[in-house]
């Protein structure tokens, strides 16, 4: 990787984003955000229902245009990072394509980048490993659990090794034991893989567990309000009993109290 | 917590002999209700003189052999010859209609197939377009299809057309649509998060038709394939009738309607014969879809 070091996985700037601008539905969701992302870090968006986390993180992959500011991913466009492929995506609903297998859907972004057939099976294996469920990439989406299609999203998010991750709530439909083993498993994969991620949640505990960075949006029009660091280090399960992580998910709790009144 | 690996559990499903035999049990079942209605209105009939018990006001249809034959009769009428100077026996010359008229009906499937295809992508790609077009579609479809075939077959003769090629243009007149009006919703069905999802992999136009639109359509494609196989019979006997073509069913069933009251099972016999045929086509397009989709355990079945 010929990255500078020092160049954002992502640098959002003065962005803002208003919906049907102009017209009487016009929404404001998102009012000058600045957002910096290190490569490798983890950042958590969270904020009330409505604020714009869904919005920012559709900005920063190029799906949405912003209304004004600039989004860069890894020095380059937005626009031009999507063509890349710099990032991968996965979202509240695992979203796979019911008429293909597992092993088929993890493959589906390979096939659009034109890899070989070869390169692909060996790709799609490798991931199933990842996400500890080699045993079923031939089966169809509808005979697997929630939890593990969630996993096959994932492992297809990741299948290419993009160098940054954007997930929405990817957790957001499980129970509570699924997500804590599915958080394990994320961190031990990007740190495996040394992928930056941005993750929208709503879970106080979820975002203390799992980011370096807790960004705290104000309601709509959303702004940055804070930013909490969670200089932990490495996390396990015990890390979630600790009294430095019962500190920082306090710290998070208050800054949302904070949003919420308008301080 | 150790992350233990799950293992797979094999994908449940009824056996194909047992659904098979379930199926044909129905379809038995289905044909012995029919004969016995049949059978019941005729004996009926012949007991109360052919009025309602009590009255002199006539049954609705007359149950006497020249208007209903009994069913055996039909069925025995089958395996003798068409005319005295013919080696084939009813059954077979049925067959060969019909199997003539399946192929006219299969250029018109796949010729309105295609064309409803066209404009649904058509449509999908430009609102504008869709806007356009959509008035049109259904307003051909209130068009009579009997004032339609004679001038079809008109201006198939002075051009490059043989007469049966006409005939599946006047199928396909009737099949394009279910396939265009279908076919757009069915493409249109993908949620916002999935084509989000083709998008952050910059995938064109084209690729997301096919790998995300087009299969997704396909709980949408079948019914209307269907629907349009069974159209496309109906439509190829109108139009050999309109067309005076000779060789299909359609035309075999107006020559027996001619020649009813010498022999009604001949009538009866040839309908039963466009009857199964539309069955036929519909079967044929559901076993491809079993094919297409085994083991999805989503959509049409
Ligand atoms: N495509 C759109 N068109 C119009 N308005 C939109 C659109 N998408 C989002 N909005 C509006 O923008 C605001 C922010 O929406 P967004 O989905 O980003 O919120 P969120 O923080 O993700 O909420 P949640 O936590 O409930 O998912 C909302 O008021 C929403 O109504
Ligand atoms: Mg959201």
């Amino acid at each position: 990787m010929t990255l500078d070091s020092s160049t954002p996985a992502v640098k959002v700037h003065a962005v803002s984003k208003t919906f049907n601008a102009g017209s009487s539905e016009s929404v404001q969701a998102l009012a000058d955000v600045d957002l910096v992302v290190a490569p490798g870090e983890f950042v958590s968006l969270i904020g009330p229902s409505g604020c714009g986390k869904s919005t920012l993180l559709r900005l920063i992959a190029d799906l949405l245009p912003t209304t004004s500011g600039s989004i860069e991913v890894f020095g380059k466009s937005a626009a031009q990072a999507r063509i890349d492929q710099d990032y991968g995506m996965a979202f509240q609903s695992a979203g796979l394509f019911d008429w293909r297998k597992v092993a088929a859907n993890i493959e589906l972004p390979l096939e659009l980048m034109d890899y070989s057939k070869a390169e692909r099976s060996a790709r799609s294996s490798e991931m199933l490993e990842l996400v500890k469920l080699p045993d079923f990439g031939d089966h169809y989406p509808w005979q697997l659990s929630g939890g593990m299609q969630q996993r096959v999203a994932i492992a297809r998010s990741l299948s290419f090794k993009p160098r940054l991750l954007l997930m929405d709530e990817p957790f957001g439909a499980l129970d509570e034991m699924t997500r804590e083993h599915m958080q394990n498993e994320l961190l031990a994969i990007t740190a495996e893989l040394g992928t930056t991620v941005v993750f929208v949640t709503h879970s106080i505990s979820e975002s203390a567990f799992l980011s370096d960075r807790v960004v705290v949006l104000s309601p709509r029009p959303g702004q940055v309000h804070s930013i909490v660091d969670v200089p932990m280090g490495d996390r396990s399960d015990d890390t979630r009993e600790e009294p430095e992580f019962f500190e920082k998910a306090t710290e998070i709790r208050e800054a949302l109290r904070a949003v919420e009144v308008g301080l | 917590m150790t992350s233990a690996t799950v293992q797979p559990t094999a994908p449940a499903g009824q056996s194909a002999v047992l659904r098979g035999v379930k199926q044909g049990a129905s379809i038995l079942l289905a044909v012995a209700t029919l004969v016995g209605l049949w059978e019941g209105y005729k004996a009926f009939g012949s007991w109360s003189g052919g009025t309602w018990p009590g009255t002199t006001r006539d049954l609705p249809v007359p149950s006497d052999n020249l208007n209903m034959p009994h069913s055996y009769d039909i069925v025995k009428q089958l395996f003798e010859p068409v005319t005295r100077r013919a080696d084939d026996t009813l059954l077979v010359f049925l067959f060969k209609s019909a199997w003539f008229t399946f192929k006219e009906a299969l250029l018109g499937f796949v010729i309105g197939t295609v064309i409803g295809l066209g404009l649904a992508v058509a449509m999908l790609r430009s609102n504008w377009l869709e806007r356009g077009l959509v008035p049109w579609i259904n307003v051909s479809q209130t068009i009579p299809l009997i004032a339609l075939a004679p001038l079809v077959v008109t201006w198939g003769k002075s051009t490059f057309l043989s007469e049966t090629q006409s005939v599946a243009i006047i199928a396909a007149y009737l099949t394009f649509f279910p396939v265009a009006v279908n076919g757009l919703a069915g493409l249109k069905s993908p949620d916002s998060e999935a084509l989000e999802l083709m998008r952050s992999y910059a995938s064109p136009w084209s690729k997301t038709l096919f790998k995300l639109r087009f299969p997704a359509a396909r709980p949408y494609l079948f019914p209307a394939f269907r629907l349009a196989a069974a159209l496309s019979i109906v439509g190829t006997i109108v139009g050999e009738i309109s067309a005076g073509v000779q060789g299909g069913i359609g035309r075999v069933v107006l020559d027996y309607a001619g020649k009813y009251s010498t022999g009604p099972e001949r009538l009866y016999g040839s309908i039963l014969a466009a009857a199964a045929l539309g069955l036929f086509v519909f079967g044929l397009i559901t076993l491809v879809e079993r094919v297409l989709t085994r083991g999805q355990g989503v959509s049409g079945t």
